[in-house]
């Protein structure tokens, strides 16, 4: 076949077929939000109002946050499954670092740098001993848990004198801090993956870890980067968490919001096995789950069918949209 | 073959007017195939000739146009699935192998099939019931033992004993050769004499031509999607086949328009390089402006001779400098390309390429490091501009440098690669078999590509298993065997490069049939142009 390359239909439908998946990838779910949207806008008067939408994407904030973390680790096609945990150990940092009298202020450095560090011991085992990134952000999981309740002394920390309650309770003009610093990190995280050379090599080393490291890219260093990027994100997140609660616990916070993130990342198309995806995609996933959430309490769903629904949707929107990718190939 | 025709007047297969269409593109056209039980019918023809296609179809894997007919044994047949061609005896024998590498061969060769005695599997059932196949093939495993455990030779003989076990009557092979020593390729030549004597018919598909005249009855030819003709036994000659497969003359198909040898200034110096292994210490210099081949069989160790110069692989022992300096330290592929050397992979989709990135992004992964403004932003508009240029120096045909490179052929694929490595300014290029799996177009313009680097001075040291290759590019060749560098022709050594000299040092003194020439007719053992 390629001896045909020389004429140029060929070429011409190849890039067109390329193209049309390349809109595909960038719309992505989209359709499927939209259709949320109008369905939740239809059946309840409170869901389509700005008080409402604004609760949405607050809620949605610090999965956004954490789910940009993702991203960049299943690009790698790797794994973190300790966000969750470190979100809860870096709160509780966060917090204690915000009773200092004087530097208070300093809790938000606390929680993001203490984030960063736990980031990077999981980023140090995988790049450096080649341990299965799974394998190790599971028993990070555990022991980042039990290091929170340790630091906290397996007590809730309370500041109601928190100096950046701010963060989780203030506007901007009108716009909530959760839902700038959310954009901002989604804002930062598509310079990074689409304007930097990490970014490039990111996406080389989930792509082809071999040929990543035959073109000179020290794969280590990206390894690196993604796991500490994910583990200052969580920080990050846990201040969030930490300003709207005026508390953290070692116990529960955070509990099991991994699981969300990656199916914010997975819902936004990218690829489990590295490579192929985009950051726009992650935020799309992220707000379908909160849209999903907040119509289904505002429809008065019971808890228990949320968890149902929620599952089935997720598995049914990438169900569908390997449906629509095979369909635009052939 | 008049015997044969005489026995079986009815074809066990026949193909009419078999057409297929890709996206609007036609690769197969009408194209028709008569093989006979007991007949080797070798298909020949350059990459992209529709080989692969034409045997997806008879395996069931892709299905022809409308209007095409498919008869085995005389009947026609309506539908044509994977399941239809197995149950009417069709056995393709890809070139990666597909047995389960984790069970036994027993349990390979009963696979969808097997034997039960109440709800569990009855391994013994159905090991006993391997024997006789194993012991016709000559094969000296047991049924109970773990495919992991087997060699690729011994692999392709499970999958040819599954092949008998489902009473195939017609089997087809692709490059069965490929992954094997000359000793395996002896003792598979001798099965599918026997296999074809009893009855078997068939198929082979290979680009060797001293194969094809060893086994084949018949030869069918096809070329760009067509059938373009059909030679028997006694009509078979290099030229006439070459002419059917190119359509073209292939005077001028190699370049060495840099030939006088002049060799520059060493430009590196690989001393004692080994890795304890497969590779005892090697040492060797490259000129600049020099084309060196290194030559042995498959298994020599020149390819992971290759990466240890470029360090993509721990060394024992072993210094190399480059343009007069020492590589210090010499850790991994980013310092080698540093110093100036790079190497293309003999696997580029599996080593090479990120086939899910676009051509911009594959040819500027490494070049964007030094490219990059301040704090590692890229520079974009420099990136474009070196993938248009790179697109354009390289002939690399695609529609715009944002297509993913998982959509181009193979010899644009392999373009692209070198751009890569091109766009680093190396000091030295180490080609590891870079016309492999590459149409001839592209292989021609990827000889004028050495051909200017080397007039450019560079250094290239162009690994590969094609002979003809070799001595139409290289200025002085090295010989490769068993791990070691054992002698050299060409250059300063006084020895001319020739295909019998090489062979002989490659073989160490006995030729080895699956590269030698004694196979070929007479008079035709100096015809470089037998393996395309």
């Amino acid at each position: 076949m390629s001896l045909t390359l020389e004429n140029s239909p060929r070429v011409d439908a190849i890039s067109r077929r390329e193209r049309a998946k390349e809109w595909m990838r960038t719309l992505g779910m989209l359709p499927v939000l939209v259709l949320l949207l109008v369905g939740f806008a239809l059946m309840t008067d409170s869901f389509m109002t700005w008080q409402n939408l604004s609760i949405i994407t607050q809620q949605a904030s610090v999965n956004v946050v954490l789910a940009a973390g993702m991203t960049f680790v299943i690009l790698t096609a790797g794994i973190d499954l300790s966000v969750g945990a470190i979100l809860a150990a870096s709160a509780v940092v966060a917090l204690q670092a915000s009773m200092s009298p004087q530097y208070g202020m300093l809790g938000i450095f606390a929680g993001i740098g203490f984030g960063l560090l736990l980031g990077l011991v999981n980023g140090g085992l995988i790049a450096f001993m080649r341990l299965p990134p799974f394998i190790v952000t599971l028993g990070a999981l555990t022991a980042m848990r039990g290091l929170a309740r340790l630091l906290a002394d397996d007590k809730t920390v309370f500041n109601p004198d928190l100096p950046f309650a701010f963060i989780g309770n203030d506007s901007v003009l009108g716009v909530p801090w959760l839902v700038i610093i959310a954009v901002a990190v989604i804002a930062m995280s598509w310079f990074i993956l689409r304007r930097t050379v990490m970014g490039v090599q990111i996406y080389s080393v989930g792509g082809n870890p071999e040929a990543a490291r035959l073109s000179g890219i020290k794969v280590w260093k990206v390894l690196l980067f993604v796991y500490a990027l994910s583990g200052a994100l969580a920080g990050l997140g846990a201040v969030m968490s930490a300003s709207r609660l005026f508390a953290a616990n070692g116990l529960q916070l955070g509990q099991s919001y991994e699981l969300d993130a990656i199916a914010a990342v997975i819902l936004g198309g990218t690829s489990f096995t590295g490579g192929v995806g985009t950051i726009g995609g992650t935020l799309i996933g992220a707000l379908i789950i909160a849209v999903l959430t907040n119509g289904l309490v505002l429809l008065g769903v019971s808890d228990i069918w949320q968890y149902i629904i929620k599952g089935i949707v997720i598995i049914g929107a990438v169900a569908l949209d390997r449906y629509r990718q095979s369909g635009a190939r052939t | 073959m008049s015997a044969i025709l005489a026995e079986h007047p009815v074809p066990v297969l026949e193909m009419n007017a078999i057409s297929k269409t890709f996206n609007g593109l036609r690769v197969l056209k009408d194209v028709a195939l008569k093989v006979y039980a007991g007949e080797v019918h070798a298909l020949m023809g350059e990459n992209g000739a529709g080989k692969s296609t034409l045997m997806k179809i008879l395996s069931g894997a892709y299905q022809a146009d409308a209007g095409g007919e498919i008869r085995i044994g005389g009947h026609a047949l309506a539908a044509f699935d994977p399941l239809t061609a197995k149950a009417r005896g069709i056995a393709v024998i890809y070139q990666e192998l597909s047995l389960c590498p984790n069970l036994s061969v027993a349990e390979n060769i009963y696979l969808g099939r097997e034997l039960r005695s109440g709800w569990s599997i009855d391994r013994k059932a159905m090991e006993a019931g391997c024997v006789e196949v194993l012991a016709r093939l000559g094969a000296d495993f047991k049924p109970s033992t773990r495919v992991s455990v087997l060699s690729i030779a011994e692999r392709q003989l499970v999958e040819i004993a599954r092949a008998l076990h489902a009473n195939a009557r017609i089997l087809v092979m692709d490059e069965p050769t490929t992954p094997l020593s000359s000793r395996e390729t002896d003792r598979l030549f001798a099965l599918i004499k026997q296999l074809r004597d009893q009855g078997l018919a068939i198929i082979y598909i290979s680009h060797r031509m001293a194969e094809i005249y060893e086994l084949s009855d018949r030869v069918s030819v096809l070329r760009d999607g067509e059938y373009v003709g059909m030679l028997q036994r006694d009509g078979l000659s290099a030229e006439a086949l070459v002419k059917m497969m190119v359509g073209r003359d292939l005077s001028g198909f190699y370049k060495k328009e840099h030939a006088a040898y002049d060799p520059g200034a060493v430009v590196m110096r690989v001393r004692d390089m080994a890795d304890g292994q497969r590779v005892k210490p090697c040492s060797f210099d490259l000129h600049a402006g020099e084309v060196l081949g290194i030559a042995g069989l498959v298994g020599a160790g020149r390819t992971e001779l290759a990466r240890l110069i470029f360090a993509a692989d721990p060394r024992t022992s072993g210094t190399l400098e480059v343009a007069g300096k020492l590589v210090e330290p010499l850790r991994n592929p980013t310092d080698a390309i540093r110093a100036g050397v790079v190497y293309l992979t003999e696997d580029r989709k599996a080593q090479g390429l990120f086939l899910d990135m676009s051509v911009r992004d594959n040819i500027n992964v490494c070049a964007c490091v030094p490219d990059a403004h301040a704090g590692g932003v890229l520079d974009r508009g420099r990136g474009a501009r070196r993938a248009l240029e790179a697109i354009r120096a390289l002939s690399i045909r695609v529609a715009s440098g944002k297509v993913n490179v998982g959509a181009l052929s193979g010899g644009n694929q392999q373009k692209v690669l070198l751009a890569r490595l091109l766009e680093v300014k190396p000091h030295v290029l180490i080609l590891d078999e870079p016309t492999r799996g590459v149409d001839i177009g592209s292989k021609s313009e990827i000889y004028r590509i050495i051909n200017d680097l080397a007039k450019a001075g560079v250094g290239v040291v162009l690994i590969s298993s094609e002979l003809p290759e070799i001595i139409g590019t290289c200025d002085r060749v090295l010989i490769m065997r068993e791990g070691q560098l054992v002698a050299e022709v060409g250059g300063a050594s006084g020895h001319a490069i020739s295909q019998e000299r090489i062979i002989d040092l490659a073989t160490g003194g006995e030729q080895a049939p699956g590269l030698t020439d004694t196979a070929l007719p007479q008079g035709r053992a100096t015809d470089f142009k037998n393996s395309i």
